[in-house]
Parts: C-alpha cells; sequence; structure tokens
C-alpha cells in the first residue's frame, strides 16, 4: 500500500506556486551564500597571514622606529617609505638571554624600467649568508643554494622573480638603476609568501651596491621558554627602534581588517533578516490560501500539532533548500569572492582568503534551519488554531 | 428480548446561538432528532433555514449552545459545556466522514494520494486494506494517477467522497455534495450514497436543496427557521 509521508504532503505544498516558493528559496540562499563566504573568509585569512607569518622563520622583528602599520607591511611584504637603523643594534639584540638566533636585514626598491608595460618596483633583501638560511631553514630550493661567499655578487630569486626575469640558476642579473650584474645561485621553491617575489643577496654586497652600512630590519627568533612581553619591553630600550612581534602583526593586521567584517557582518544579518521576512510571508499567504484545506484536513482528524508540523516542515524545507543552494554557490564562487575580497582589504595574505570546509557548511545549514524553525513558528501557529468550520464558513461566505 | 439500538445520532433540545451585535440568531432553534444506525437521512428546506448549521453541530464541526448531543450512546455534549477544538477531532476522526459542495482536493497530490491523506494524520486499524476496494467501488481505480485538475467535476467529488470514508467512518456526513456538478452528475453521487448506506451500512446524512436527491433518502427532515419543520 501506497505510503504519503508528511515530508511528501509538505513538499508537494510547496510545488503549488513553484516561483514564489523558488524565489523564497533564492532569497535563503543568498544569505547562505553570505554567511558561508563571511565566515570561509574569515577562517582563511587568518589561516593564510598565520601562515605567512610562520614562514618568516622569525617571531619578531626590529625596525627603525616609525609606523607601525609601515612596519607590519614591512614584515609581511617589504615595502618603500624604508627607514635605517645601526648595524651596531643587531649585535645588542643579540646579546640577549632571550634570543635564539638574529638575522639583520637590508631592503632596498628601486624602479626597473624593463618590469611590466612601463615599468615596476624591484625589491632586493639583503640577508647574512649564515644566520638567514638557518633562520629560514624550511624554505625549499627549486635549483642551487645560498651564497658561497658574505660578499659574493650572488644572488638567490624567488619563485615569480626567476619566472618573471627567465633567469636559470648560472645566468647573470643586471640590477636596475645600479648596473651591477649579480649571478643567480639558487631558486627558491614557490612558497605562496612574499618570498615569491624578492632577490635575495648577500647583506654586505647589497650595503656595498647601495652605499649603505644600515639596516632596515633585524629578524629575531625567540627562545621557546621566553617571556616574550618583558623581551619586548626590552628591546624597546634599545634607541629608536620599533617592535614588531608575530602577535602584534596579527592584532594590527585583523584590526585593519575587523571594519571590513563588522560591515559584511551587518549585511550578512540583514540578509538573514530579509530572508526571514520572506519566508513567513510565503508561508502565511501559503497559509491564508489554503485555509478551507487545512479546515478539511482538521476535519479529516489532523490534531492542530498535526498541522503545526506540516507548515513548518513547509518552513524548514525551503530554508534547507535555500541554505544547501547557498552553500553550493559560495563554494562554486570562492575564488571569485577572493579576488573582490582582496580588492577592498588593505592588507592580503598570500594564501587562500576563502576557506570553506565541512563544519562550516554543516553550521550554515544548522543557522538556515535554524531560521527555518524560527520563521516557521507564526504561521505554523495560526494553520494550527485554525477551526474547520471557520474556514469552510468563509469559503461559503465568499 | 434483544436490547434497543443506539441511534447513530440523538439531539435533544439542540441550540445553536449567533449573536450579530445586541441582536441573537437562532440558527439551530429546540430540535430534538434520533438519526438509525445504517439510516439515510437528507435534510432539507430553504437558504438560511439552518441545514447546514444543523448538520455542523450533529457532526461535531461546531458546538451547539445549549441542549443534549449524543452519538452511539456517548453524550458529547450537555448543559453548555463546549468541547476543545482538540476534543473535537477526536470525535470527528473516530465517527464522522464529511463531503461538502467544495472538493477541497490538493492539486499536488494524485486521486490515490488525496484519498489516503488522512492516513498522514490518523488510521484506523486495517483502514489501509480497503482503499483499492474503495476505489473500485466509486470508479476512480483507473484514475488513481491522475492529478485532481485532470477529472471531471464528478470524478472530483467520487474522490473526496472515498477521502471521506478511508478512515471507515460510522457516518458520512455531506452538505450540498451536488451544489457544484449538473443534474447526470448529481444524480450519480446520490446513487453512490444510496449504495454505500445499502451495501455498508453505512450512515448518511444528506443536505441539499436538490429534490430528486432528497428523495433517494428513506427519511426527509425538512427546516424553516431553525425549527423541524416536517420529519
Amino acid at each position: 500500500m501506497k505510503k504519503l509521508s508528511v515530508f511528501a504532503v509538505a513538499w508537494k505544498s510547496l510545488l503549488r506556486k513553484k516561483t514564489r516558493s523558488l524565489l523564497t528559496i533564492l532569497g535563503i540562499a543568498m544569505a547562505a551564500w553570505v554567511l558561508v563566504s563571511l565566515f570561509g573568509f574569515n577562517r582563511g585569512y587568518e589561516a593564510s597571514l598565520n601562515k605567512d607569518i610562520d614562514n618568516l622563520g622569525f617571531q619578531m622583528l626590529v625596525v627603525a622606529k616609525g609606523c607601525p602599520y609601515e612596519a607590519a607591511t614591512l614584515m609581511l611584504k617589504g615595502g618603500t617609505g624604508l627607514k635605517y637603523m645601526d648595524p651596531s643594534i643587531a649585535a645588542s639584540v643579540a646579546a640577549e638571554p632571550e634570543v635564539d638566533g638574529v638575522t639583520p636585514m637590508l631592503m632596498q626598491v628601486v624602479f626597473d624600467p624593463n618590469k611590466g608595460e612601463s615599468g615596476g618596483v624591484a625589491a632586493f633583501l639583503g640577508v647574512d649568508p649564515v644566520s638567514y638560511p638557518k633562520l629560514k631553514s624550511a624554505l625549499p630550493f627549486k635549483a642551487g643554494g645560498w651564497f658561497t661567499e658574505p660578499e659574493a655578487a650572488e644572488a638567490v630569486f624567488g619563485y615569480e622573480v626567476a619566472e618573471l626575469e627567465q633567469r636559470e640558476v648560472g645566468d647573470l642579473y643586471l640590477i636596475p638603476e645600479k648596473e651591477v650584474e649579480v649571478k643567480v645561485v639558487g631558486i627558491l621553491e614557490r612558497t605562496g609568501t612574499q618570498d615569491d617575489g624578492t632577490v635575495f643577496l648577500p647583506l654586505q654586497a647589497v650595503q656595498r651596491i647601495f652605499g649603505l652600512n644600515e639596516l632596515t630590519s633585524i629578524g629575531i627568533k625567540v627562545k621557546k621558554d621566553a617571556d616574550m612581553k618583558a623581551f619586548e619591553d626590552k628591546l624597546y630600550k634599545l634607541p629608536d627602534v620599533q617592535v614588531v612581534s608575530l602577535s602584534q602583526v596579527k592584532t594590527t593586521i585583523m584590526t585593519l581588517v575587523s571594519t571590513a567584517r563588522v560591515m559584511v557582518l551587518s549585511i550578512a544579518l540583514i540578509a538573514i533578516l530579509i530572508a526571514m521576512m520572506g519566508v513567513v510571508n510565503t508561508v502565511l499567504m501559503s497559509v491564508m490560501e489554503r485555509r478551507q484545506e487545512i479546515g478539511i484536513l482538521k476535519s479529516m482528524g489532523a490534531m492542530a500539532g498535526d498541522v503545526f508540523k506540516l507548515v513548518w516542515l513547509e518552513t524548514i524545507i525551503l530554508c534547507l533548500c535555500g541554505g544547501l543552494i547557498g552553500t553550493g554557490l559560495a563554494i562554486l564562487t570562492a575564488r571569485l569572492t577572493e579576488v573582490l575580497v582582496r580588492g577592498f582589504l588593505p592588507f592580503s595574505p598570500s594564501g587562500g582568503l576563502v576557506a570553506i570546509n565541512s563544519g562550516l557548511i554543516l553550521m550554515t545549514l544548522g543557522v538556515v534551519t535554524a531560521i527555518g524553525l524560527a520563521s516557521g513558528i507564526y504561521p505554523s501557529w495560526k494553520a494550527a488554531r485554525m477551526r474547520p468550520l471557520d474556514t469552510i464558513r468563509s469559503e461559503a461566505e465568499s | 428480548m434483544s436490547a434497543p439500538t443506539l441511534p447513530a445520532i440523538a439531539a435533544e433540545r439542540l441550540r445553536r446561538i449567533y449573536r450579530r451585535g445586541s441582536e441573537e440568531i437562532a440558527a439551530v432553534d429546540d430540535i430534538s432528532l434520533e438519526i438509525a444506525r445504517g439510516s439515510f437521512t437528507s435534510i432539507v428546506g430553504p437558504s438560511g433555514s439552518g441545514k447546514t448549521t444543523l448538520v455542523n453541530v450533529l457532526g461535531c464541526l461546531d458546538n451547539p449552545s445549549s441542549g443534549k448531543l449524543s452519538l452511539e450512546g456517548r453524550v458529547v455534549f450537555e448543559n453548555c459545556r463546549g468541547l476543545s477544538e482538540s476534543k473535537l477531532t477526536l470525535i470527528r476522526r473516530d465517527v464522522f466522514g464529511y463531503i461538502f459542495q467544495k472538493f477541497y482536493l490538493v492539486p499536488t497530490l494524485t486521486v490515490l494520494e488525496n484519498v489516503i491523506l488522512p492516513f498522514t494524520f490518523f488510521k484506523k486499524p486495517g483502514a489501509d486494506e480497503d482503499v483499492g476496494r474503495l476505489l473500485k467501488t466509486l470508479g476512480l481505480d483507473k484514475r488513481a494517477g491522475h492529478l485532481p485538475g485532470q477529472l471531471s467535476g464528478g470524478e472530483m467529488q467520487r474522490v473526496a467522497i472515498a477521502r471521506a470514508l478511508v478512515n471507515k467512518p460510522a457516518i458520512l456526513l455531506a452538505d450540498e455534495p451536488t451544489g457544484n456538478l449538473d443534474t447526470a452528475r448529481s444524480e450519480e453521487i446520490g446513487r453512490i450514497l444510496r449504495e454505500l448506506n445499502a451495501r455498508e451500512s453505512l450512515t448518511v446524512v444528506l443536505v441539499t436543496h436538490n429534490p430528486r436527491l432528497a428523495a433517494l433518502a428513506e427519511r426527509t427532515i425538512e427546516l424553516r427557521d431553525g425549527k423541524i419543520h416536517s420529519a
């Protein structure tokens, strides 16, 4: 004998006004899409930021005193508007007991007229051939290796620079503006970080080529058991330095993006509220249109609870369908969302910005189900308390 | 000596009063009647005579304002104590099947699905075993997979009858079941109700304006101004 479940009745009721049901589902889908993308962005952004910071190989960076935002950018991206400090600071820092290792760095930027269509900026990072590879031990080479001499006219290319300049190990490279040739001795694997776009040179070579004896930054690896806060305070006693710690960088950047997050969260909340109103409206209209039918259901033995369940189920079906479509859309358009979001952010880490996982999908489906449950209460209650006589009489009078 | 058979419906001095502002309208005014088990009774009368109100009260779709109502010996209303909607529902699903002038079929459910729709909420033991026979009796076995939109008016009313009977009610209340049908279809529905009454011993209470349909009943009650004019 064929069986007819409450679910089947609810589903077929929704099919009666296909366009209206579809539009309501789309409203919910948009809300779910925004929700998944927003939380996916939150997760992805933090994960990529952490990866970038971990790939630095050091937990603290000492730079010349200046704007903390610039310092944070410098730490992650390299940057312009460089400020300099005395090389003796590196020795002072290295003498501290909390220090596991230090590496002095000098960043220089020149304009390369051959880069791109109208020229571009080429960044050179002078690193100490001994301490830098130790701190960045995880940096993988695609070909070649680090410099042979502390002052050698040699370069290690990040993956993207090598691709862009079309250089291989053993090739020569002319530093723009300085007309100095260096030999490429190593090419790094793609890391997905700022290292991909950097040309590494020995520190002393950069100092000689650019005629400087100073440093732009000192990377510090702190001992595992060290009190980071106390050590940071100690470093601030050094003259004219700015200390950028890993946690500081994270906080600084997350503060910068938090405004955008609050805005998007507000939009998501508004989208959810509008979707909820849409669901209430749709189900309520459906209930009012089916007054007589609901009356007949009650005359044939459906209790108030049965009718409530039926209408509630319709609401939940609408919301779950919307949730599934919205989640699917969010997964399909994650890459597009990433491109769009990147354009609005003051700083974007190099990895993926939108990370959607099964936990997030389940959470979103949970949220839309909760929306369904909440939105369905009033229409279901209204339907449940209809009396068959009133509904049939209203038909007779109409 | 055998015990006397209890009537399917027994009403004593039933009244149903509606208030419109300060005016009181007695739609059912002091009606006492008995409807025997397995009988076919028609209720006739001019518009506004209280036919539908009476059948609603007898069928527990509405509470009377006063009087006493018993169904197969069980008192369901007495001394102005109205029943809650849930209690009325429990009585309705145990005792009654209803058909109305409009068919109230769900347009997205097939004929079979419309007929078994009551099972979604409540099913009497063994009720589902006779669905095939019921469809055949009503000439719907070939239309089971069709949607209501593909049926004629007469067929739709037959589906509504099947739906009303699927849970094996003791009493079938039919309120103007042929009001939307032409003469041929009306006679067809009348014949079906008569056959159900004769073959299944189903108690049928039929409200109608149609004298030919009323004549099918073994007893006719005529109402005027909320009172029984002739019975």
